[in-house]
């Protein structure tokens, strides 16, 4: 017996491709490793594609029906390469009563799309999330990974325009 | 009571009549065995049971939640309803949920007659659905050389999943997303034709209890499904 | 490290701590850093610099103190004040604060600590939040922390510390009420080789962040409680499952494991013993669901966070089919107190069968939204009006949601009601975690109730019927009513459709899912009514009120 299965050719010279590889190795390939393998490949390449989902389900010995199946239960995990930049507003409780559904509203009517897609021309990802912990400051939106706290709808309005404006015609 | 060699022999009792059970064996099991019949859905014979449909749930006394009969072992004087006028509408609520969730139009689906959803409700006593429907839209999918998954009448009852997986060991088929967007998968989500691991068995299509996994170029009648339960038994004989 | 050694760097870290005179401590916890509160630490700690005084005065990072409405907050000692709201772009107000600290504290941000948001909670869990640097060990060691780990490993036996928690009547704070106790002693006993224990960080509840809270501001705690819990059960490995949403918990958790292994207080031989826990962190990936804990296991195992029937319970048959201790973040944060004051002194504090303190995540439309601790039995009124200040605008109080998506609405006729597990289940509600979400007049509550159908719809994880059909079928009858397309009969049907979700579903999501909307519709059916009836919503919340009003209601 191997402790190791024969190492699966990494899918390209990427070098982001050893990073999702010692993940793995430090959970031993082991099948349990599978969301903490998902993660990292999200973490380096933004999303999960077929090239990536294939290689760690050999390399784990996983069937692919399985962790295709896994991917697509966990809504953290993104089929989709995300846009150039990104939106996410809390519709959670704490956040819905201070009126993020209508901000949601607003943001869907100005970007021209629904929560959970990006913009054609790659520029801007809506994402709805649920509670991010920052309900006494709610309403709570992410803008490129910073928290702006009793998001107000013009404010937020200005920042995408910014971004999104110029080629909406 | 008399010894009966070394097992350990259970007495409990289902809807008032007392039976035996061995070891480990499920309510369900018992009750199958004393001419009870509490009807199924996920559950087959042979494979790891799930508790998923929740249609063979049933009353213990001293216990204030319904189990489910067919993953719930049998205790030594349990003291079982498997039918009541509560269950019965529980029943039949579920089937009905069933029915509004996809299209399940039997007039023009290969499996009427053999359908187990459909012999479900008229057991139950479904003739009519209140609730609207949802039609949850889903791909009909006739890639394969001999089979067809129609997902529209699909239960998710993942009976296909686990032989494939337990039995086969080909573990082809999967669940993607999750919820009311639930939907059965081959491999990543392509055409089932396409699938790399498909051996081409068929046990998927055996143990379907409707007409999602069918096999092609059957008319309307001459859709049986092969009994499939005395091999399934056998190899997980073998295999434990 | 043996107990003696910790007792030594205890006891210089105070000595260091001695020799400085003024502190001023600055939340970094995400609540008050998505506030900038890092500028503000930055500012004062050069401001501190350049008047030459980092000896005798220390600028701190330090967790959450609670009152998040009013961050970035500082508070000033020997002064003895809090700092609210401290602009992070100005360095002239910041640089003002610093040179008060030998007089009175500039009076437009000062905030004094003898208003009833401060001094009517009784904090236990939260002891050291606001007050210990959550990244470094040596702090927490200050404050005491592993002697009780240590002290177990060397002075008690397992079955004695499984007594003191029994004894202690704690309860789990992860929703279900289970007794603690109770939990630990059935692990203990289950038989098997390997045993693991898991604390469910997942806190899935929204409107909740108390757990957050809690990792972020004293990750040692939660660290330390799991190993008493380890210890007590004979467990060797230890999981945090902690939501992908919160980077900043999931952080300096991995700092505070990496810290307490270098000296010896986990992983191999704690204490010199032959006791040894190793704990890794796991992130879950967006799903509500996996905080329930067949799923939570599942999920640790790699799999669809989907729940099994139960039994076999995690207690028997958990993780990799072992005996599983499974508690959540802020049960575990109450181990220590009791080991350290004793179970006595813990059942003294509470109500007859809910013991202790309880934390919660006070939001909505609340004017002191943050995170609070009180003995359990406190009034709703008090919560939300005294310690949290009351309702924004002098509208009027309408209803406190608590127990999020299982819990339910609480109107009025309850505010003198006491707070714990069996008051709230009474009203139709449940504790929860221990988020309340404050509604005011303005709040619909057909509205309410249809958000958070569709939150569970979109968080059922679709293995069983009742909750993957009839949750949608629930949110659509909810839609319905909300466009204005209601009927009457509509009532009836949510009614019998949810409880026979309840009673069917396969685990807690579905078997409370429709908490809600029963909740609403009992407290508030008028509102209802008036959906299907008028076909308008009073409030102006839901579609029917924007379409053009086809009734002839006034
Ligand atoms: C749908 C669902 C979600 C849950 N989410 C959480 C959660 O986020 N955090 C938590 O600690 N417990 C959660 N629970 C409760 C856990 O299943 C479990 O009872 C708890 O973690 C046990 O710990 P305790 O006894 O310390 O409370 C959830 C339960 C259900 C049914
Ligand atoms: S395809 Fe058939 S066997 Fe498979 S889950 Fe659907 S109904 Fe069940
Ligand atoms: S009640 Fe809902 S979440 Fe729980 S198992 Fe059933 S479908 Fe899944
Ligand atoms: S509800 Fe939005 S951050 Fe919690
Ligand atoms: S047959 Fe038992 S739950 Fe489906």
């Amino acid at each position: 017996m191997q402790p190791y299965p024969e190492s699966v050719p990494l899918p390209s010279a990427d070098k982001r491709w050893k990073l999702v590889e010692a993940t793995m190795r430090r959970h031993g390939y082991k099948a349990s490793a599978l969301i903490e393998v998902l993660h990292t490949v999200q973490e380096s390449f933004g999303y999960l594609d077929d090239t990536s989902l294939r290689f760690v389900a050999s390399s784990l010995r996983i069937p692919i029906s399985k962790v295709f199946g896994v991917a697509t239960y966990y809504h953290f995990f993104s089929m989709k390469p995300p846009g150039e930049h990104t939106c996410v507003v809390c519709l959670g409780t704490g956040c819905y009563v201070k009126g993020s559904g209508e901000l949601m509203k607003m943001i869907e009517r100005e970007a021209h799309i629904c929560a959970g897609e990006t913009t054609p021309d790659g520029k801007l990802s809506l994402v709805a999330a649920r509670c991010i912990g920052s309900c006494s400051l709610a309403p709570a939106v992410v803008i490129d990974g910073e928290v702006i706290p009793r998001a107000q709808a013009n404010a937020v309005q200005e920042q995408l325009r910014r971004w999104i404006g110029h080629d909406s015609r | 009571m008399p010894e009966i060699s070394h097992y350990q022999v259970k007495t409990l009792t289902i809807d008032g009549k007392e039976v035996c059970a061995s070891e480990h064996q499920t309510i369900l099991e018992v009750a199958r065995e004393n001419n009870i019949d509490i009807p199924t859905l996920c559950y087959f014979n042979g494979l790891n049971g799930v508790g998923a449909c929740r249609l063979c749930l049933v009353e213990v006394k001293g216990n204030n939640k319904l189990l489910p009969a067919c993953v719930t072992q049998a205790q030594e004087g349990m003291e079982v309803t498997a039918h009541s006028p509560q269950l019965h509408e529980y029943r039949k609520l579920i089937i009905e949920l069933l029915l509004t969730e996809r299209s399940h139009v039997c007039a023009v689906c290969v499996s009427s007659g053999h359908c187990e959803l459909q012999s479900l409700a008229q057991k139950l006593g479904v003739n009519h659905v209140t609730l609207p429907y949802l039609h949850e839209q889903c791909k009909a999918d006739g890639s394969h050389r001999h089979f067809v998954a129609d997902h529209n009448r699909c239960v998710l009852c993942t009976r296909c999943m686990r032989v494939c997986d337990e039995i086969e060991g080909a573990h082809t088929w999967d669940i993607t997303g999750r919820g009311i967007r639930s939907r059965m998968i081959t491999d990543m989500g392509e055409p089932w034709g396409d699938s790399e691991t498909c051996t081409n068995c068929g046990k998927c299509v055996s143990v379907c209890p409707v007409g999602a996994l069918v096999e092609k170029g059957k008319a309307v009648a001459e859709m049986t499904k092969p009994n499939f339960l005395p091999y399934l038994i056998q190899m997980r004989g073998k295999g434990q | 490290m043996t107990l003696d050694e910790l007792q030594e760097i205890a006891e210089s870290e105070r000595e260091a701590q001695k020799k400085i005179t003024h502190r001023i401590n600055v939340s970094v916890a995400a609540g008050c850093l998505s506030l900038h509160s890092d500028v503000v630490f930055n500012i004062l700690h050069e401001e501190v610099k350049k008047r030459g005084m980092e000896e005798s005065c220390k600028v701190k990072a330090v967790g959450c103190m609670g009152l998040c409405a009013a961050g970035p907050l500082v508070r000033s000692e020997p002064q003895h004040t809090y700092y609210r709201g401290l602009p992070p772009d100005s360095p002239e107000v910041l640089s003002a604060i610093v040179d008060s600290i030998n007089g009175r504290p500039v009076p437009e941000f000062a905030l004094s600590p003898e208003i009833p948001f401060f001094a009517a909670q009784k904090r236990i869990v939260l002891e050291n939040c606001g007050e210990i640097d959550p990244e470094r060990i040596e702090d927490y060691i200050g404050v005491g922390g592993y002697q009780s780990l240590l002290t177990c490993i060397a002075k008690r036996s397992r079955e004695d510390v499984v007594q003191e928690i029994i004894k202690s009547g704690l309860r789990g704070r992860g929703g279900g009420g289970y007794p603690t106790g109770l939990k630990w002693s059935m692990v203990a006993k289950a038989a098997g080789e390997q045993k693991y224990v898991i604390c469910n960080a997942d806190e899935g509840d929204p409107g909740a962040f108390m757990d957050r809270s809690v990792l972020e501001s004293d990750p040692h705690r939660v660290l330390e409680g799991m190993a008493i819990a380890a210890y007590a059960v004979a467990a060797t490995k230890g999981y945090i499952y902690c939501r992908a949403e919160y980077p900043l918990a999931v952080k300096r958790l991995k700092v505070a494991i990496r810290q307490a292994e270098k000296l010896g207080l986990l992983g191999k031989r704690i204490g010199e013993s032959d006791f040894s826990f190793e704990v890794e962190v796991r992130i879950g990936a967006g799903a509500f669901v996996c905080g329930e804990e067949t799923a939570l296991i599942a999920s640790v195992e790699g799999e669809r966070g989907v729940p099994r029937p139960r039994p076999p319970f995690p207690a028997y048959s958990g993780l990799n089919h072992c005996p599983t201790l499974l508690n959540n973040v802020e049960t575990f944060a109450n181990i220590v107190p009791i080991v350290r004051n004793g179970a006595e002194w813990f059942a003294s504090i509470g109500t007859d069968k809910s013991k202790g303190t309880k934390v919660f995540a006070l939001v909505g439309d609340v004017v002191n939204t943050g995170l609070i601790e009180v003995p359990m039995g406190m009034k709703l009124r008090d919560l939300v009006y005294s310690l949290g200040g009351g309702i924004p605008d002098n509208k009027k109080f309408k209803a406190v949601q608590t127990g999020g998506p299982s819990g339910g609405c609480i109107p009025e006729q309850f505010l003198d009601m006491g707070v714990d597990y069996e008051s709230l289940m009474s009203a139709g509600s449940i504790m929860g975690s221990g988020g309340m979400i404050v509604m005011d007049e303005t709040a619909c509550m057909v509205d309410v109730a249809k958000f958070f159908m569709d939150f569970t719809r979109d968080e059922s994880c679709g293995k069983c019927i009742p909750c993957r059909v009839g949750t949608t079928q629930l949110h659509g009858m909810l839609e319905r009513i909300s466009e204005g397309k209601g009927r009457m009969e509509d009532l009836d049907t949510l009614e019998r459709l949810g409880n026979m979700v309840k009673r069917t579903a396969l685990c807690g999501l579905g078997q409370t899912a429709p908490n809600p909307v029963s909740s609403t519709v009992r407290y508030f059916r008028d509102e209802y009514v008036q959906h299907i009836t008028n076909k308008t919503c009073a409030q102006g919340k839901c579609p029917c009120s924007k379409a053009p009003s086809t009734a002839a209601g006034k």
